[in-house]
């Protein structure tokens, strides 16, 4: 099988890849269809983006040039850093928590110790092929504080036992549709990256005695750590951009989910429902760059430790 | 770092996006100038429109559209409508908004709220149809509809359907805990309070700070929050009437006595079904979404009319919309014709009541035939007597401010949180009005100054 | 479930691996631990079954994760597929033209230019990696009103070109195929090719593409997704349901429930959320052997 040499290969002579190279142009060739798509459909909405953001247009007086105006009110605007707030404690504590199970679930189906592990990683993974729209709509109706599951189980421990819309557990709840969604797709990464770990590596630990512990901590998580990096970095860009799932429940906890719940709710609204486009494209803009950042800063720490 | 190659193709798109942006300004700049035809119409442009034919697109998500483009096609087989669900109200605004910038996209005819016709009125999007003798259609309608779809000494569409408010309640329920029918606010808290503490399940309605809902009991109330006057707008969510409704409604959400379950979620027509959401102030085209999604409370529900402060009888107007002509709208006179055959014509009027639509046209409104029914649902009641009676006592003079659409939509964040925390709905209202000044302002109104 | 265990995967079979594994007894406690897992996983899509299965008087009087008084699947199957003259099903073939064109499109470009970038080493290479990495950074919903008014202006709103452009663009993707390709297409055998007078795009189309195909079946995986998942940029750019894909046809089912004229249809909803996903779940477990050997790859570079 083609993965098998090509891994076999890379494990046994990984050359520097300078030398694989000729410095020149035909790369191009390859590379042009995909960067004209590319430079008409993301990066020309993104500039346009920032020319926006220069000017502020009203409903009543029309469009002025106003400079970085809009950034210096984002900077000022409560809303907003309550929005970045709240993304950042997602961020903290559901990815952490989301990571960590996939890898439990990772380690489990490739430790061969399980009944009918292709069972259970198909089946942890399915939650991935339902859309976000529809794990909305179906986790609103189970959240149902009196008739949907949440209120089954109240009514058997006879009080308000769970309250999934409530200002206190709202985040957690839209955290664990989040989970729901993502995790069998975090564990896949893990796993796949697992399933590459040379079993020679395995044989030696084994002949030093190692136990399944030691295997795990020694040799199986520093494996994963590329795997574990590229993970984070897609769940930092994807909590820092958090919108369908609150959007959508919002319906059914309008009072607890704001208008500017998290920084893309914000900007939606602002454009959408306030025609303040200019300003919408400031915080695109500012979250684009503190979310850019962020994933540099991780993918830097991960390679470097990586390299040693 | 690139190459010739893709800097030209930078290059290129910077260029292409440099003409978009030039032309979205332009566009901006001058909106109401994208449609070649002009404003001024008559009465005889739209015969003969009607006659010669055409294409036109028509934006509704009203459950009677079909039908009535139907009846349309067929009594001006010339014509051919092509009828689109661009999505339920704000989503269609949504839409409707996002043409209107682009300069392009929008639809002939469009559907549209009371609520956020001056919105578009104010951005100059919709053509005044004035000119085309609709001014003699005035007496068809209600006082209420009317004012909303003609102000400013301009009439931009005409009103399909009205909602006057009137208190929907569950007669089994009531009957069971003995609870007398109020007539007055403080009759209503005190029904609030005696069927929550039997049945603490039961609440005497869900609420949780619905802005249509907040907008109509200030209405009832007596108050007149916006005043508009140009550009120069008055926002006062502490007049007389908004504290009156604020100050009555307070005991029920200070009390903790209403159910939260938000309007229109499954809980909700669960909670209609099974008694655990005893009233409902709403308007009178709620009948027709009773009887059609809520089939587990045939026989239990009766229309009453709305609790009053002093007895003296008042209501308000909730929900409803009618039909507007947009001005990019490449064939005005024929799309004005047919709004006018859409909201006066006998034949649509007859399908839009087949529909459980309630009406806006007097003539229907006083009718026998639509007084007298009476609806099994209903347990044989004469509802429309007492919805019919209720368009009659609808204080005049309410107006919606030109960014109506914007301040609904925040009303989750701030009148919303009094009800969240069961607190005082002053707080809320002063909450509120704080961010529509500031809003305003920014847009370049002139708000309380 | 024949298709989920018959797969075996490469590392399987070099050998070392199993005999390690073979010796592993199998524990009871990390299964039901696992069961936990899965049952977190299944239950909500057991719910969706469960409840499709209702009419909507008993989607709104009996418990949720049994059934109701009817079974009444197959009737709501039909409403949902007949409603408003079939709207579902056009919803259906507008979401396949969609993911056939835009991720059969986003996986052609996204191999082609992955291909160049790892097997070229030409001047702006690193500037094109950055540039697309730092564009995924900005939120796309944020960026709906610029591009709907760019595509206004070329007057392609409300046309499915709309959907398909933006999502021709995958950039996960052609990170992938980059990492795989490095490994996947030996540079001797390009050279090789070289020698004996092949053009580039000749070598590219009769040697590499072959090479590369596990790691182009994940990538296409992935854009499939992507795309069948599509839900906020149809919504701006759309106004007519004839263009909808099945995401934003639903939610307006969803929206219906609301307001003057309120028409609930919440069975029809959850029935159509069911077929919605049916076909993903099965294009899932008929590649799942490829994509997993692609993925493989493409995170080995890491």
């Amino acid at each position: 099988m083609t993965s098998a040499t090509a891994v076999g290969a890379r494990a046994a002579a990984p050359a520097p890849r300078a030398r694989k190279h000729k410095r020149d142009w035909r790369g191009w060739g390859f590379v042009a269809p995909f960067m004209i798509v590319f430079l008409a459909v993301l990066v020309a909405p993104v500039i346009y983006a920032i020319v926006l953001t220069l000017f502020r247009t009203q409903l009543v007086g029309g469009s002025a040039f106003v400079g970085l105006d809009n950034y210096l009110q984002l900077f000022q605007d409560p809303r907003f850093w309550e929005s970045l707030f709240r993304v950042t404690l997602f961020l903290l504590i559901q990815v952490p928590i989301m990571l960590g199970l996939s890898l439990v679930a990772a380690l489990a189906i490739d430790s061969a110790r399980l009944h009918g592990t292709s069972f259970f990683r198909i089946a942890i993974f399915l939650p991935y092929a339902v859309p976000g729209v529809v794990a909305a709509l179906i986790w609103g109706f189970i959240y149902g504080n009196q008739f949907g599951l949440t209120g089954s189980i109240n009514d058997l421990v006879g009080f308000q036992l769970l309250a999934p819309f409530s200002s206190e557990w709202v985040l957690a709840s839209i955290g664990n549709i989040v989970t729901w969604e993502f995790m069998g797709y975090n564990m896949l990464i893990f796993y796949a990256a697992l399933k590459i770990i040379p079993g020679e590596l395995y044989e030696a630990a084994e002949l030093d005695g190692a136990g399944q512990f030691r295997i795990v901590t020694s040799i199986k998580i520093p494996a994963l750590r590329g795997a574990i990096v590229i993970a984070t970095i897609f769940s930092i860009i994807g909590s820092f951009q958090l919108f369908n799932e609150p959007n959508l429940l919002k319906n059914l906890a309008p009072n607890v989910i704001s208008t500017y719940f998290t920084p893309n709710m914000y900007a939606y609204n602002l454009s959408f429902a306030g025609q303040q486009f200019n300003y919408s494209a400031t915080v695109a803009i500012v979250m684009g760059i503190i979310t850019a950042v962020i994933a540099y800063i991780v993918q830097l720490r991960g390679s470097r430790q990586e390299v040693r | 770092m690139f190459s010739t190659a893709p800097r030209r193709s930078v290059r290129r798109v910077a260029l292409a996006t440099a003409t978009t942006l030039t032309l979205g300004f332009a566009l901006a700049a001058c909106s109401s100038g994208s449609s070649g035809s002009s404003d001024s119409g008559s009465e005889a442009d739209i015969e003969a429109a009607l006659e010669a034919g055409g294409t036109l697109t028509y934006w509704s998500w009203t459950p009677s559209g079909e039908a009535q483009v139907a009846a349309f096609e067929e009594a001006y087989p010339n014509v051919d409508v092509e009828l689109v669900n661009a999505g339920t109200n704000t989503e269609e605004y949504t839409k409707l908004q996002n043409a209107i910038t682009a300069g392009s996209g929008a639809p002939d005819v469009a559907q549209v709220e009371y609520y956020a016709i001056p919105q578009f009125a104010l951005s100059d999007s919709l053509v005044d149809l004035s000119s085309y003798g609709f001014g003699d259609l005035e007496d068809q309608y209600s006082a209420g509809p009317w004012s909303s779809v003609a102000f400013d000494g301009k009439i931009y569409g005409l009103p399909q359907d009205s909602g006057p408010m009137a208190m929907f309640y569950n007669k089994t329920v009531f009957d069971q805990y003995g609870i007398a029918v109020p007539t007055t606010y403080d009759e209503y808290v005190a029904a609030a309070e005696q069927l929550h503490a039997a049945n603490p399940n039961a609440y005497i309605t869900a609420e949780n700070g619905d802005a249509g809902f907040t907008t109509s009991m200030i209405w009832q109330a007596g108050g007149q929050p916006f005043t508009t006057d140009g550009t120069n707008i008055t926002i006062d969510l502490q007049d007389e009437g908004s504290k009156t409704w604020a100050d009555s409604w307070n005991r029920l959400v200070e009390g903790d006595l209403l159910s939260s379950t938000p309007s229109w979620s499954d809980e909700w027509y669960r909670g209609l079904g099974d008694g655990s959401i005893a009233t409902l102030l709403t308007g009178a085209w709620m009948p027709g979404v009773l009887e059609s999604s809520v089939p587990d409370g045939s026989g239990d529900w009766r229309v009453a009319p709305m609790p009053t402060y002093d007895g003296t009888p008042v209501t308000a107007e909730n929900g409803g919309g009618g039909q507007v002509v947009l001005k990019q709208s490449e064939n005005q006179a024929l799309a004005a014709g047919f709004v006018k055959w859409l909201n006066s014509d006998p034949a649509s009027i007859s399908v839009f009541l087949e529909s459980g639509g309630f009406p806006a046209t007097t003539a229907d409104l006083e009718s026998p035939d639509f007084l007298a029914q009476t609806p099994e649902y209903f347990g044989g009641q004469a509802i429309n007597e007492v919805l019919v009676d209720a368009s009659k006592n609808v204080p005049t003079g309410w107006h919606y401010l030109p960014y109506q659409v914007y301040a609904n939509s925040i009303v989750p964040d701030t009148v919303g949180q009094s009800y969240e925390s069961n607190s005082d709905l002053n707080a809320g209202l002063q909450d509120w009005q704080d961010q529509l000044v500031e809003y305003g302002n920014q847009q370049g109104f002139t708000v309380n100054k | 479930m024949s298709a989920v265990t018959s797969p075996k995967r490469p590392a399987f079979a070099r050998g070392t691996k199993p005999t390690h594994k073979a010796r592993q007894r199998k524990s009871i406690v990390l299964t039901i631990v696992m069961a936990i897992f899965v049952i977190y996983s299944v239950v909500p899509l057991v719910w969706l079954i469960v409840n499709a299965s209702k009419d909507q008087a008993d989607l709104f009087s009996s418990f949720g994760l049994w059934f109701g008084k009817d079974f009444n699947l197959f009737q709501n199957i039909y409403e949902t597929l007949t409603y408003r003259d079939g709207i579902f099903v056009q919803w259906f073939g507008n979401t396949l033209l969609y993911v056939v064109v835009g991720a059969g499109g986003a996986t052609l470009l996204a191999t082609i230019a992955g291909y160049g970038l790892a097997k070229y080493n030409f001047p702006g290479r690193r500037a094109v990696f950055a540039v697309v990495l730092g564009a995924v950074a900005i939120p796309g919903t944020a960026l709906a009103v610029p591009t709907f008014l760019m595509f206004s202006q070329l007057g392609l709103t409300n046309t499915p070109w709309a959907v398909i452009l933006p999502s021709l663009i995958s950039p996960f993707g052609l990170y992938l195929i980059w990492t795989y390709a490095t490994d996947a297409v030996p540079t001797e055998i390009l050279e090789a090719a070289r020698m004996d007078g092949a053009s580039e795009f000749r070598t590219f189309f009769t040697i590499s593409l072959r090479l590369l195909a596990p790691g182009i079946v994940t990538v296409l995986l992935f854009a499939v997704v992507a795309t069948w998942n599509n839900y906020f940029l149809p919504l701006i750019m759309l106004s007519e349901p004839t263009w909808y894909p099945l995401t934003v046809g639903l939610s307006q089912w969803s929206a219906q429930a609301t307001g003057v004229g309120a028409q609930p249809i919440f069975n029809l909803v959850i029935t159509g959320a069911l077929l919605t996903i049916v076909p993903i779940v099965i294009a899932f477990l008929i590649l799942q052997r490829y994509w997993q050997s692609g993925l493989s790859a493409g995170s080995v570079k890491q």
